[in-house]
């Protein structure tokens, strides 16, 4: 189904070139610069909307599809197009972005406009990741999001930013080049470099190990699964605030439809066969970074490990569904899982992106983000207060909240599965009230802790649009969150019916641990 | 056989390049020295005359001249071309740099055309001896060239340097080539490649032949363990030649490479992949690692040069027409790259200061925004991240080693790249995330300004949309 309308080209260029005019506006009337990058950023989120309005949930097949020659020789397109899974990351990606321009509104003195375009940039590469039907288109965006992420750590970021941004940037190069060539490999396989093409491929089972290995890694690092998570907490600590929170909120997310677009559907058996390697590491980042996270002493660290726990739950919830197929052989629960996970990044992405605000709040009055610096700031800051409680609430996956859906669909699905695996999933219930609330205990509550701390003025209207805005989406998709479902079930229920058959070539049949793929039925004539 | 005048039209391009050097040398006898500018006017002129002529000469099939000496075809008009280009960025960025120092001399140009000659000569070999005439031309002229500051010991020592590893180089070769001679009766391609498929590929002396071929291929591209001259050279020269340099003779070697080990020795791929694989792994490891360790942003650049050479080699040793196009298209993106990033030190050089050490760059955002911009596109194209071209020349040089079963090699290959971003991130990293510790003013004329925008959006365009000149690199090899 081709699209009549390039919408999602528009969604991904629109920021881009509209980042290229404000770097050329340059930082002479930085006012200028500022409301051209907010115009840009506002419209950009009304035209991914017509993606949303225009969406037809009752379909798994790709929409808004665009298909264009860009180098013939090699089969490569500019295919694009989106189904259930992408569209409502695309749509948190333009939503967070404005919160980002706005949060930096004030704040960055030091050459605006390149820190707007760079926003900018982003937000057209990202949405251009999640769009991109064609390996080498996707593997192109998803490098070219490593240029402007290093360069805003680098240049906004605190006092030891190089270190954080040199290994932001070679961790995750690390971890993407294996998968170029695993994309080359599969090129001269499939013949192609479509995505769509790479599914249907029939792989043997050393191939498809190798492969897998190769997409964990570039994936893992993005995540970050332990134990390739080194990265988070650095670069979190040092960019600045909209740094944290385009991180935080959507390139994590990245990592997590990695596996959904690429690992399982191209690689169901390895996966099947591995996937208690990806149980194992989610389940540690759940329970051990949840421990790490308790005796964080940095606001933003806490938040970051906190990020990493909550990320091992959306890895648990994409590969639960092996155990769930073999344990049970039905794929709702497996659904379940997935819908679970994909829940949890959105949501994840809100509360993150709300809960690094928050941080960016306090450090842009006190410079300052110990949690030892803090003591009773809701006596000085009450509406501050109030949302950082909230979000921190939500965090921990308060009912009620966007962030008790995901886990709570999760825990449901592993349970289901094998009970120690629910078991220790559902630790983070207790690690991340404790983590989040023991934090909030010591820096908003208790006695006014010194003078600075009482001289704290509260928010402004920007930062209460900011919050504000987020704690009303975090309300509705915790309250209500089954338009959110609806949109991604049937991609969902297709992926899973994807995953649960056997790819292996036919020679190797008897390796199967997957259903075998039913045999072709001849038709009548 | 008698002369035929018709042999003349198809070296036109070098024709032109030789009268505009001769002419140069005339002129510059009657300039006087507030009108030595005139030179670089005449030189700029005579390689857009050249341009023009490639492309009015060229197209269709291929087609021998001199006796079969001389050859014309679709890789030929395309090399020529990158080349001439190539060479006028060189001299663009050169004029202001050579004119604060008082060497805007009639002599720069004139060397500078005739090493240009050289290449086409190159490019345009059909036999050894051709060959050796267009290479010799180069290497002399390039010789002088790294000497041209005669004030300066380190030139001095930099072009002994070059001319004793140089002249080695070239003695393998022809050591090389005399073997070959005494194994197949002919010194030209054609009958070459016909001996060979004839008397099959069992041949001693052949095999001695081309492993020689390949070391003097591996000293004119500096790949590694015959790189020893690149640092040193790079260093000691002035920076204008170090550009000039590290760009457009890449691609008269790649040529080089493939007239001798395509065009004659073709029959001999399965000896000479193997010789290549280990130059390609050892270039790509010794530069990459070595690069870190540098604080001179010269020798930081020939041992990235020498990194790339190991990419060029990945394609070559694929042995197929894919490949070929591939370490073509490569070629010619790295002398780009590197013509713009040494581009940027020479414009960034004044009077009495040359940019040599990586910390002369620090800050460079905050002075001249633009330039860093463009030397960042540099960094990240050698880098190979997109959506610059770099990324799209490796990924072709890696799908052509997937495509013969070579997944190691191209394993070991991106492990590479992972180690070489490192240093070119360390170059933005200085440019952007440091304050200047200067605040000398960059002079520069809006006429090198225009030529080194186009040089970096030339890099990303072709990254955006490599299938044009990707197309032609295959139609080379089709």
């Amino acid at each position: 189904m081709e699209s009549v309308f390039p919408l999602l080209t528009l969604v991904i260029w629109l920021p881009i070139l509209g980042g290229m005019v404000v770097l050329a506006s340059g930082d002479r009337d930085s006012n200028l610069s500022k409301w051209l990058a907010l115009g840009t950023a506002v419209l950009t989120f009304l035209v991914s909307l017509g993606l949303w309005i225009g969406f037809d949930s009752g379909t798994a097949d790709m929409q808004f599809v665009e298909r264009g020659a860009w180098i013939p020789t090699f089969n490569v397109w500019y295919f694009l197009g989106v189904d259930g899974i992408s569209m409502p990351l695309i749509v948190l990606t333009t939503f967070i972005t404005i919160f980002v321009v706005v949060a930096g509104w004030d704040v960055i003195t030091y050459r605006p406009s390149q820190y707007m375009a760079a926003f900018l940039i982003m937000e057209g590469l990202m949405v251009g990741v999640f769009s991109a039907l064609d390996a080498i288109l996707f593997y192109v965006f998803w490098e070219a999001m490593l240029i402007p992420m290093f360069i805003i750590i680098g240049v906004w970021g605190g006092p030891n930013r190089v270190y954080a941004t040199i290994k932001f940037f070679l961790y995750t190069f690390f971890g993407s080049v294996f998968m170029l060539v695993a994309l080359i490999y599969m090129y001269f396989q499939a013949d192609s470099f479509s995505i769509l093409d790479f599914h249907e491929l029939e792989l043997g089972m050393s191939a498809q190990v190798l492969i897998f290995v190769a997409f964990l890694l570039a994936f893992a690092v993005k995540v970050p699964m332990f134990p390739v998570h080194t990265w988070l907490p650095d670069a979190h600590v040092e960019a600045p605030t909209g740094g944290s929170v385009i991180l935080a909120a959507i390139m994590l997310k990245i990592g997590g439809y990695g596996f959904l677009r690429f690992s399982l559907p191209i690689t169901p058996d390895a996966s099947a066969s591995l996937d208690w390697l990806i149980i194992a590491l989610s389940l540690i980042a759940v329970v051990y970074i949840g421990f790490v996270a308790l005796v964080q002493q940095d606001m933003k660290k806490l938040i970051a490990y906190s990020s990493i726990a909550h990320m091992g739950f959306v890895t648990l919830g994409f590969f639960i569904l092996f155990a769930l197929l073999r344990h049970s052989g039905e794929s709702t629960g497996a659904v379940m899982g997935i819908e679970g996970g994909m829940i949890q990044m959105i949501s994840h992405g809100f509360i993150s992106a709300a809960l690094f605000l928050c941080v960016g709040v306090l450090y842009d009055r006190m410079h300052s983000r110990q949690i030892a610096d803090y003591g009773g700031v809701i006596n000085t800051m009450p509406w501050f207060g109030g949302f950082m409680v909230f979000f921190a609430m939500s965090n921990a996956g308060l009912p009620g909240t966007s962030g008790f859906v995901g886990e709570f669909m999760v825990i449901l699905a592993a349970f289901r599965a094998d009970f120690w695996f629910a078991f220790l999933a559902a630790t983070t219930l207790v690690l991340a009230a404790a983590f989040t609330l023991w934090m909030v205990k010591r820096v908003i509550y208790g006695e006014v802790k010194n003078e600075k701390v009482a001289a704290l003025a509260d928010l402004d209207k920007r930062e209460v649009f900011n919050l504000g805005a987020l704690a009303a989406v975090v309300l509705l998709f915790g309250l209500w969150p089954a338009p959110l479902v609806d949109v991604m079930h049937k991609s969902v229920e297709h992926l899973v019916a994807q995953v649960s058959v056997c790819k292996l070539p036919a020679a190797e049949s008897a390796d199967c641990l997957l259903a075998r793929p039913a045999p072709v039925a001849f038709l009548a004539p | 056989m008698p002369f035929d005048a018709a042999n003349l039209l198809p070296i036109l391009p070098e024709i032109v390049v030789a009268i505009t050097a001769s002419l140069v040398l005339m002129v510059d006898l009657y300039l006087k020295d507030e009108h030595k500018g005139f030179n670089h006017t005449l030189a700029i002129i005579g390689l857009l005359v050249a341009i023009g002529f490639t492309g009015a000469v060229g197209g269709g099939a291929q087609e021998l001249f001199f006796d079969g000496n001389v050859v014309r075809d679709a890789m030929s008009d395309l090399l020529k071309g990158a080349v001439l280009i190539i060479s006028i960025f060189a001299f663009v960025y050169a004029q202001p740099w050579l004119k604060d120092r008082g060497l805007l001399l009639g002599e720069y140009y004139a060397l500078g055309l005739f090493a240009v000659l050289g290449m086409l000569v190159m490019i345009d070999a059909n036999s050894f001896l051709t060959l050796y005439l267009g290479l010799e031309l180069l290497a002399l002229c390039f010789y002088a060239l790294v000497a041209f500051d005669r004030d300066s010991p380190t030139g001095s020592e930099a072009a002994m340097k070059y001319f004793v590893l140089g002249a080695l180089g070239s003695g393998m070769l022809l050591y090389g080539v005399s073997m070959i001679y005494g194994a197949t009766g002919s010194i030209e391609f054609g009958p070459v490649a016909q001996a060979i498929a004839e008397q099959g590929t069992k041949d001693k002396v052949l095999i001695f032949g081309i492993a020689f071929l390949v070391i003097g291929i591996g000293f004119k591209f500096g790949a590694v363990p015959f790189h020893m001259w690149v640092p040193d050279v790079y260093e000691g020269a002035p920076t204008p030649v170090a550009l000039f340099l590290s760009s457009a003779p890449k691609i008269a070697a790649f040529a080089l490479a493939v007239r001798l080990l395509v065009d004659a020795m073709g029959g001999l791929q399965a000896d000479w992949q193997g010789m290549l694989a280990i130059l390609a792994v050892l270039s790509m490891g010794l530069g990459n690692l070595v690069a870190i360790a540098q604080t001179n942003i010269k020798r930081m650049m020939a041992y990235s040069a020498i990194s790339h050479v190991g990419f060029i080699f990945l394609g070559l040793l694929a042995g197929s027409s894919q490949g070929y196009a591939a370490a073509m298209f490569y070629a010619i993106v790295y002398a780009l790259t590197a013509a713009g990033a040494f581009g940027i030190m020479t414009i960034l050089s004044r009077k009495g200061f040359d940019v040599e050490n990586l910390e002369d760059l620090r800050g460079l955002n905050d002075r001249d925004g633009w330039y860093a911009a463009m030397m960042a596109i540099m960094m990240f194209s050698a880098a190979g991240v997109p959506p610059t071209v770099g990324f799209m020349a490796k990924l072709l040089v890696l799908e052509a080693v997937v495509r013969i079963d070579m997944v190691w090699l191209a394993l070991v290959a991106v492990f590479f790249s992972i180690i070489g971003a490192f240093y070119y991130l360390r170059v933005v990293k200085l440019m952007y995330f440091d304050r200047p510790t200067t605040d000398a003013p960059i002079l520069s004329s809006g006429g090198v300004r225009a030529v080194m925008s186009v040089n970096g959006l030339t890099i990303l365009f072709l990254g955006l949309f490599p299938a044009a000149l990707l197309s032609l690199c295959q139609g080379a090899f089709a």
